[in-house]
């Protein structure tokens, strides 16, 4: 077995340690005997967006997020649609998950659109949220790290990832954080992500195998360190919001 | 001479500072705190009456060195400066280390002022305090908790910097594109700073990519060659924007275990020179050039600033050693992607087996967010360890960067007390070997007080 992973625009979506959520899953999945590989996709154009099993998406700074939007607003942003539709995954945070959504509407000046695959809009706020960030979920707790200004809403098709338990999520008012869709997450949780947050990992790459796998059984892996890590850090976010 | 609100605010602060070192505690911030609020003009007023006036350093790494080098340099060519060499950094920082230097009628004892700061916080100081020189050491990315985005931060410091008097000279670093670009229309007083050895860096562009766009058209840039980071011989092949000259320029540089050599070009000599670099590391090879390219747009003598770079001591974290139960620590204070790849390529550079103390806090002055270390490059330094033992606030999180950087788990130990994870460490080691210490500032604080309370070392604040 192998697994595929498309890294979005890692050249410029870069800022804010995203990075470790394709560390985690590359080596969540090598530490099972699958092989892995990573592929970067930037602007300009892509020949092969059918490969990925599951894709990638960070945060950016401010530059970095305008020129993404304008290049998938062309046929990479098709090409991503089409992927998702294929059956691949996406786990995105912050800026990413803002372009997934339908559009990201500026304190001034038009709105920009977003590629669409998930059914949830953002405005820019005034006041930053910057902190620890802690949620419940189904699959169990999330932990990390918000750092953000734009407040996103769920539309009826996406689901909330998790109940806010510290921090402020989506938008600091209705107690979401992220959003899922079908195999597309979207969250604005840094720290990075999946390290500290194993399950959400697995889920993942359940997911991204089941693409071209049938039957796929993840072996349980020795996640005592991540337990630590993550008692250590819901510590942190209760004490030190 | 001073006026009344600015003297008031002085002796406010002077009593609280001897309150502090009568009940033994160190006095970087909190006197300075207390001036400010008295006086918040206070650090323009005192900075006014200093006869050769005030220099700025700041940038993302290696301000602390750079100050301290220059630092040195000032005084072999005979100038007094008041300097705030603990590395406290923020407008109190700067405050205490005047009111340290005052006498009760706030009268400066120093002749000049010689100012680490803050790269978030420069864009107001250079306002109140009229620097003649601002140098600016690099730009990277820094605890985005507090910083949020480099560009932001640049067009900042740019917009403060263009608003200076226009004979203020400026000490930026060639290499990096984000900081060459702020001499703009400001170019003839500026001194540039860059390292030319062909030698030096490779053709990749190393995993941060910070400022792989043009800081003016937004067009992906093109590396002739990379030193470290995004630092290097850049361009633009769409608007032509290009690495500028360099006044400053190291066309040799000889890296060895305990010690940095330079051969030196550019402006700031006829002749070749030589210059020893008493610490290892390229990034100190630039720390150095950006002291001596500040020396250069003070009118200090090249031969003064040489002989007080080869006597130069490392500061507080930045490479220094400390003999502990007959094995060496060397102390690195790590804080960011970049400066961590630095500081590990540095012990790395001369084929070493590290034993480790790694210190992860996530406190304000450490950058609340630990997200960071992601993106710092542990995969080049896991391979290379011959133990580590982890400590901190957010050991957990440090500990799981070096399981997923590949560090096999029996070479990996937790010890949450600061003075039980050296214990364990120094047991770890043999006699005699040495035993690096990589720490964020709270952390590295944490660790200091455990050694000093063995004897190992004195506080920073009497350093």
């Amino acid at each position: 077995m192998d697994l595929r992973v498309g890294h979005l625009y890692p050249d410029l979506m870069n800022i804010y340690g995203d990075k470790g959520n394709v560390i985690a899953l590359a080596q969540r999945a090598r530490w099972r005997g699958i092989e892995v590989e990573v592929r970067p996709y930037s602007l300009g154009e892509w020949t092969d967006a059918d490969w990925p099993d599951v894709w990638f998406f960070g945060g950016g700074q401010d530059q970095g997020q305008d020129l993404v939007g304008a290049d998938l607003a062309g046929k990479n942003g098709a090409a991503l649609k089409r992927s998702v539709e294929a059956g691949a995954a996406i786990f995105s945070v912050c800026g990413g998950y803002q372009l997934l959504g339908h559009e990201y509407v500026p304190e001034s000046g038009p709105a920009i659109p977003g590629v669409g695959i998930l059914d949830v809009a953002t405005r820019a706020g005034k006041k930053r949220f910057v902190g620890n960030l802690l949620a419940e979920s189904a699959g169990g707790q999330l932990i990390g790290f918000e750092n953000h200004s734009g407040r996103t809403y769920l539309g009826s098709a996406a689901k909330p990832l998790g109940t806010v338990i510290v921090g402020n999520g989506n938008n600091g008012e209705d107690k979401t954080e992220g959003a899922v869709q079908g195999k597309v997450i979207g969250c604005y949780l840094h720290g990075s992500c999946l390290p500290k947050n194993p399950w959400l990992a697995d889920q993942l790459l359940a997911w991204a195998l089941a693409r071209r796998n049938t039957d796929v059984k993840l072996k349980v892996l020795d996640d005592s360190d991540e337990a630590f890590a993550r008692t250590q850090a819901v510590e942190v976010a209760r004490t030190r919001p | 001479m001073a006026d009344a609100l600015a003297i008031l605010a002085n002796a406010a602060a002077k009593l609280t500072r001897e309150g502090l070192r009568v009940s033994g505690r160190g006095a970087t911030a909190l006197p300075g705190l207390v001036a400010l609020t008295v006086d918040p003009d206070f650090i323009g007023a005192l900075s006014s009456s200093l006869p050769h006036g005030v220099i700025c350093v700041s940038g993302t790494n290696g301000k602390t060195t750079t100050a301290r080098m220059l630092a040195d340099m000032t005084r072999t060519a005979g100038w007094d400066p008041i300097h705030n060499r603990s590395g406290s950094n923020l407008d109190r920082g700067v405050a205490s280390a005047l009111v340290a230097e005052t006498n009760w009628s706030a009268e400066p004892s120093g002749d000049l002022g010689l100012f680490e700061i803050d790269e978030a916080s420069l864009p107001g100081a250079v306002g109140k305090l009229k620097p003649r020189v601002v140098v600016i050491t690099n730009l990277f990315r820094d605890q985005m908790d507090r910083y949020f985005e480099l560009d932001t931060l640049a067009k900042r410091i740019g917009d403060a910097l263009a608003s200076l008097d226009p004979n203020t000279k400026l000490v930026l670093n060639a290499d990096d594109p984000l900081v060459a670009n702020l001499a703009v229309r400001r170019e003839a007083n500026t001194v540039f700073f860059g390292i030319d050895d062909p030698d030096v860096g490779s053709s990749l562009p190393q995993a941060i990519s910070d400022a792989t766009r043009c800081p003016r058209c937004r067009s992906p840039l093109v590396y002739r060659r990379v030193v470290l980071a995004h630092e290097g011989d850049w361009s633009c092949r769409s608007c032509g924007l290009a690495r500028p000259r360099r006044d400053v320029a190291a066309t040799k540089v000889v890296l060895a275990e305990g010690s940095t050599e330079l051969e030196l070009a550019g402006t700031v000599g006829s002749v070749f020179e030589r210059a020893r670099v008493p610490i290892p590391g390229l990034y100190n090879a630039y720390n150095a050039l950006a002291a001596l390219a500040a020396a250069r747009a003070l009118d200090i003598g090249l031969a003064d600033a040489l002989r007080a770079l080869a006597s130069f001591r490392p500061a507080f974290g930045r490479l220094e050693t400390v003999d502990f139960k007959g094995r060496q620590l060397r102390l690195v204070l790590v804080k960011n992607p970049a400066g961590f790849n630095a500081a590990t390529s540095a012990l790395l550079e001369t084929g070493r087996h590290p034993r480790l103390i790694a210190a992860l806090n996530d406190r304000d002055a450490d950058g609340r967010d630990v997200s960071w270390i992601w993106d710092a490059d542990f995969e080049s330094l896991a391979p290379a360890v011959e133990h580590a033992v982890i400590t901190g606030v957010r050991s957990g999180d440090l500990a799981l960067r070096f399981k997923y950087a590949g560090l096999a788990k029996e070479k990996l130990e937790l010890v949450s007390a600061p003075a039980a994870a050296i214990e364990r460490a120094v047991a770890l080691s043999p006699d005699r070997t040495e035993l690096v210490v990589l720490a964020t500032y709270t952390a590295m604080l944490a660790l200091r007080d455990a050694l000093a309370k063995s004897g190992a070392v004195v506080p920073f604040w009497e350093d």
